[in-house]
Formats: structure tokens, C-alpha cells, sequence
């Protein structure tokens, strides 16, 4: 029994920052990278079914990236995956969720998992689109915001509840093998131990081509894309009024603006 | 190929008040009332469930050309019913754009309807306009911090998954032609059962207090809550916390503001302590009049939303703050 994981190595801004020459990224200098938090849940998820099960179960993740990506993927062999398979090619540049979809379908049909993770979306990109875009090219079904699940490796069908706007949760059933994407909050992620971060650094991360895949330049990268970035600025925000002084000064001002509020509310 | 395709979104009845906002936004991607009669330019609004009838009356709004009840066999959403509807729909009426909100239902189904029919796709998209003839969405990127504008080469049909609460509900009332569409049925491989109110044994209600004092990420250690409670029952402030805090299991999941917790629907002040102001947290609380942000990080998107902002520590401030009270 598998289950595959759609991981991605995701990147925070730095607290001073520059939009690229080009004006359709930030400079990637001010990049912080790391595995995306979502990631971190699904990975868990499949780590805790693999430990409840009675039969063998791999876990497996996969992440459509260039090499520095290898950081996240051995954060996850440390915190429990069996593989890790990273999917890169220059052609791939440029990708959308969609085109980033259409490879890691390519990538499940050569691992044939039992289920497939996915985050509900990613920090930096929020496109929340995927994992369920990587169904449809798998022709699966699929369901996004599971916030809790029931499901035995190699089981016909699994139960979870998927988490609606509002504090409303909704109990589902689904047929599998499917896509599942991840909500945050569905289990406690464990930290990864010195001793397993130790023997995940000298763990590989296979790594595979365009080719051993059966892809086409054409169907990755800008031209396999449904969107394009055209330009990325930085907004005009609606600016707060900052209190200034120490600690003390700034404190007596939250005080005024809380009675303020307290003697209209009188 | 033209026109606008906004698909409604309901639920236990209920149509989402986001559905309404939608019909705003084509409209606003209609652009100039001249271009607004050129013929095909038209704005239809689908309503996929059970008892479509159930929804007309309240979608018979100005700038609504055309209604499309769309009976299926699935009560509520469900991610093969909609794939095929809507997809029936776009073979059919070949609009250019289509307006979904970007919402739990939304991400079951719109990315793989556009996998499949090779559309456009742009999702959380705040704003979407014609920029000499190319649809331009515009969305965020790295936590907010930059806006993104995307276009869609060689697409001749969008689909766009609208932020709630970004467009204004139409307020004048029209009368769209109201047709029926037959979509095909569907075998679904999933099937929702029931739907779960979140409950817990604490008794505060997020939705009626009038002054809330929100703890996130920030705080650090959950042997931190105990302090700020104590500043919330000293300043008089129902304590409130962002997702991480609940996740965490610190403070319970009826305390959490945001999309997928409560909206501080009463709340007249709201300080936000150690909150970056994750876009799912804002859509809780950015409305609130008075927002006061306290955070060590000046970057934070929080700072967007507040009135009052106070860079610095979360600790030293609650300190100092505690002893005026």
C-alpha cells in the first residue's frame, strides 16, 4: 500500500524586499524557503494511517521543483516519509497550478498509490487549486478541506469531515483511490528528532526528467499553463495610524482608545 | 465567445450572500454601460441544486440578464455534480468568463473543471478588469505583501474564483429572462452525509462581542494564554485567537475569528495581538470599525486592515497595558 504527498518548498519575503528587473517576482535573494505549512499536515496524516496499519504502507512525496528543494523533502524523510522524488526540468519554469498538476499526475500514475495528499493550498501562491487539478488529470475523485479522516491503506472508500466557511463541517464519503487536500489543524505534526534529520541528510531524493515522465516541453511550463503572471507590485495598503513612544506611552494610548470605546458603549 | 457565466453557490438553503457579490463583479468586468448592450455581453446567473426554484426570486437583481435553474440530484454540493454541470453549462452558453467564489465548495471543483476544459484560471482574485481587451485578474502573493496580476493567453474562457466580501451585493431589483437547463447526470463518487455544527463546552459567543482581543502566532508558548486572558477580563475584551492558537487546542475552536471560525459580526473595537493578519483571519474581522494591531513585525498585513497600529513587543505592551487597568 502507498500514499503519495504533493509537497511544495514555499517562500516567505524577507521584511525588506525587491520586485525582480522583470517585475514578475521578487528578487529571489529576498526569498525564505521552507516547507509549506500545509504540507506539514499531510505528511503527518499519512505518517499516522501508515503507523496505525497493520500491513506495510510507503510513504511517499513528491514535489515539482529545482534542487533547492531538497531541503523541504529531507525535512519530510525526517519526519517520517519512506522516498522522496523531486520532478524538475528548465521547461518547467513558469509553471501554473495547473501545468504543476499535469506532472505530478504523470508522477501518480508511475507510483500507482493507494491515495494521494495534497495541502489545501500553498503559503506563498494561495491558488488552492493543485491537488484537485492533479484528480482531475488522474481522472480520481477528489475532495479539498478534510479536517479530519478515517481511512484504512487499501480501503475502497474513505470518511472524512471537510471544513465549510462558518465553523460548519461536513461529513463525506468518498470512493479511492482519491485526491485529498489537507486543512491545517487535522492532526499535531510532529518535529523531526536530530537523529532521523541525521539519517534523512544522508537519505537520496530521486529525481526525474520530463522524459521519464512522458511529458512534452508543451505541456509544462508557460505554455502548459492556464495563467501568467504579468506583473507583481507592491500594494498601496491602507496605512494604521502607528502609535508611537516606549512601551509605556503606547500602552496609556491602547488604555484611552479602550475607554474611548467604553464610554460610547456606556 | 462573450458574456459573463456567474455560478451561484447555496447551501442548506441557503443561497451565500458571496453569490450576490458575484453578479457585482461581472458586471464590473462588463465595464462601461455602452459595451453593457453589445450584443452577447450578457450576464447569466446559474443556480445548481435540488430545488433551483427555491433561489430565483432572490437573484432577480439589476444587471442580471438571465437566470439558469439547473436541477440535479445531489441536496448539497457535491464535486462530480458540479464539474458536470457547469462544464454542460460552458459547452453550452461558451461564455468568456466565469465567476465562482472562491470558497470550500469552489475548491473541490473549479481548478479540475479547468484542467479539464483547458479554461483560464485565476482563484482568490480580488479584482478583474479589461486592460486593452486582455482580461487582467489581480490576486495576492507572499502573505498579501504584493498584489499579482495574472492574464490567460490563448484562453477563451476564464474561469475566476472571486475573494468574498470584495464586491458590494447589487441593491436594485431587475427582471432576468428565467430559463431551465438540463445538465447531465452524474454519478458521483462521493457522497456528502451530514452536516456538523461546531460546538464546544465553551459557553462565548465571537459573534456578539462588541470588544474582542484576538491572541495569534505571536504569543509564542501556550503557557502565554493565561496572561492575556487575564488583560481580556481586565480591559473588559472577549478573548478571541486566530487559527494556529486554535489548532494548537490553547483556546477553543468557538474562540477563533476567521472564515473557517467566526465572524465578529457585533465587534465595535478589536486589538489584535501578535495577529499577522492571514487573509482567512481578515475576512473575520476586517470590517470591524476600530481595529487596533500589535505586532513586532511592521510588515505584518495586519497593518493594512488597523486604524491604530503599535510596532512592538506583544509582552512588554500587555505588561504596561495591565497596570492602567
Amino acid at each position: 500500500m502507498k500514499i503519495l504527498i504533493a509537497v511544495k518548498q514555499v517562500a516567505a519575503l524577507d521584511e525588506d524586499f525587491e520586485i525582480r528587473e522583470d517585475g514578475r517576482d521578487v528578487e529571489a535573494e529576498f526569498l525564505i524557503r521552507d516547507l509549506n505549512e500545509w504540507d506539514d499536515y499531510s505528511l503527518e496524516e499519512a505518517v499516522k494511517i501508515k503507523e496505525a496499519s497493520s500491513g506495510p504502507v510507503e510513504v511517499v512525496v513528491v514535489s515539482v521543483a529545482p534542487e533547492e528543494a531538497d531541503e523541504a523533502l529531507r525535512k519530510c524523510l525526517a519526519k517520517g516519509a519512506d522516498r522522496a522524488l523531486r520532478i524538475w526540468d528548465d521547461a518547467m519554469e513558469g509553471s501554473d497550478p495547473i501545468a504543476i498538476a499535469r506532472v505530478l499526475a504523470a508522477a501518480a500514475k508511475a507510483e500507482a498509490p493507494d491515495m494521494l495528499f495534497a495541502g489545501v493550498q500553498s503559503s506563498d501562491q494561495t491558488f488552492a487549486s493543485t491537488g484537485i487539478a492533479t484528480a482531475a488529470f488522474l481522472g480520481w475523485p477528489h475532495a479539498a478541506v478534510v479536517s479530519s479522516l478515517d481511512y484504512a491503506p487499501g480501503a475502497k472508500s474513505a470518511v472524512f469531515r471537510r471544513e465549510l466557511e462558518g465553523g460548519l463541517l461536513q461529513e463525506v464519503e468518498i470512493q479511492c483511490p482519491a485526491v485529498l487536500t489537507i486543512q491545517l489543524g487535522i492532526n499535531t505534526p510532529r518535529y523531526a528528532s536530530l537523529r532521523s534529520i541525521k539519517q534523512a541528510a544522508a537519505k537520496p531524493v530521486e529525481v526525474k526528467t520530463l522524459a521519464d515522465l512522458k511529458l512534452s516541453a508543451g505541456e509544462v511550463g508557460e505554455s502548459g499553463s492556464h495563467s501568467r503572471i504579468r506583473r507583481m507590485y507592491i500594494p498601496d495598503k491602507g496605512q494604521a495610524q502607528l502609535i508611537e513612544g516606549d512601551a509605556a506611552a503606547k500602552a496609556r494610548r491602547l488604555a484611552e482608545i479602550i475607554r474611548e470605546f467604553k464610554g460610547d458603549a456606556a | 465567445m462573450s458574456g459573463v457565466l456567474v455560478i451561484a453557490e447555496q447551501r442548506r438553503g441557503e443561497l451565500r450572500p458571496v453569490s450576490l457579490e458575484l453578479i457585482s463583479a461581472a458586471r464590473a468586468l462588463q465595464g462601461a454601460e455602452g459595451l453593457r448592450s453589445a450584443e452577447g455581453n450578457t450576464v447569466t446567473v446559474a443556480v445548481i441544486a435540488r430545488s433551483p426554484e427555491l433561489f430565483l426570486d432572490s437573484l432577480k437583481l439589476a444587471g442580471v440578464d438571465e437566470i439558469l435553474a439547473v436541477k440535479v440530484a445531489a441536496a448539497e454540493f457535491d464535486p462530480d455534480t458540479f464539474e458536470t454541470a457547469v462544464g454542460a453549462l460552458i459547452e453550452a452558453r461558451k461564455p468568456g468568463v466565469v465567476l465562482v467564489a472562491h470558497s470550500v465548495d469552489s475548491f473541490g471543483y473549479a481548478a479540475a473543471l479547468a484542467a479539464k476544459l483547458d479554461l483560464g484560471l485565476a482563484t482568490d482574485v480580488f479584482k478583474a478588469e479589461r486592460i486593452d481587451g486582455t482580461l487582467v485578474a489581480t490576486r495576492g502573493g507572499y502573505g498579501q505583501k504584493v498584489n499579482v496580476e495574472v492574464d490567460f493567453p490563448g484562453r477563451s474562457t476564464v474561469l475566476l474564483a472571486i475573494r468574498a466580501n470584495t464586491f458590494k451585493p447589487p441593491d436594485q431589483p431587475g427582471a432576468p429572462r428565467i430559463s431551465e437547463f438540463a445538465a447531465p447526470a452524474t454519478a458521483s463518487r462521493s457522497g456528502g452525509r451530514d452536516f456538523i455544527e461546531l460546538s464546544s463546552n465553551d459557553d462565548v459567543d465571537m459573534t456578539a462581542a462588541e470588544f474582542i482581543l484576538t491572541i495569534g502566532r505571536g504569543i509564542g508558548e501556550e503557557t502565554n494564554v493565561a496572561q492575556f486572558k487575564e488583560l481580556a477580563d481586565a480591559v473588559g475584551a472577549t478573548l478571541g485567537c486566530s487559527r494556529p492558537i486554535a489548532d494548537a487546542g490553547w483556546l477553543p475552536k468557538s474562540r477563533q475569528v476567521g472564515q473557517s471560525g467566526k465572524t465578529a459580526s457585533a465587534c465595535k473595537l478589536y486589538i489584535a495581538m501578535g495577529v499577522s493578519g492571514a487573509i482567512q483571519h481578515l475576512a473575520g474581522m476586517k470590517h470591524v470599525s476600530t481595529i487596533v494591531a500589535v505586532n513586532s513585525d511592521a510588515g505584518a498585513s495586519i497593518f493594512g486592515v488597523a486604524k491604530y497600529g503599535v510596532v512592538g513587543d506583544i509582552f512588554e505592551i500587555a505588561e504596561e497595558l495591565r497596570r492602567l487597568f
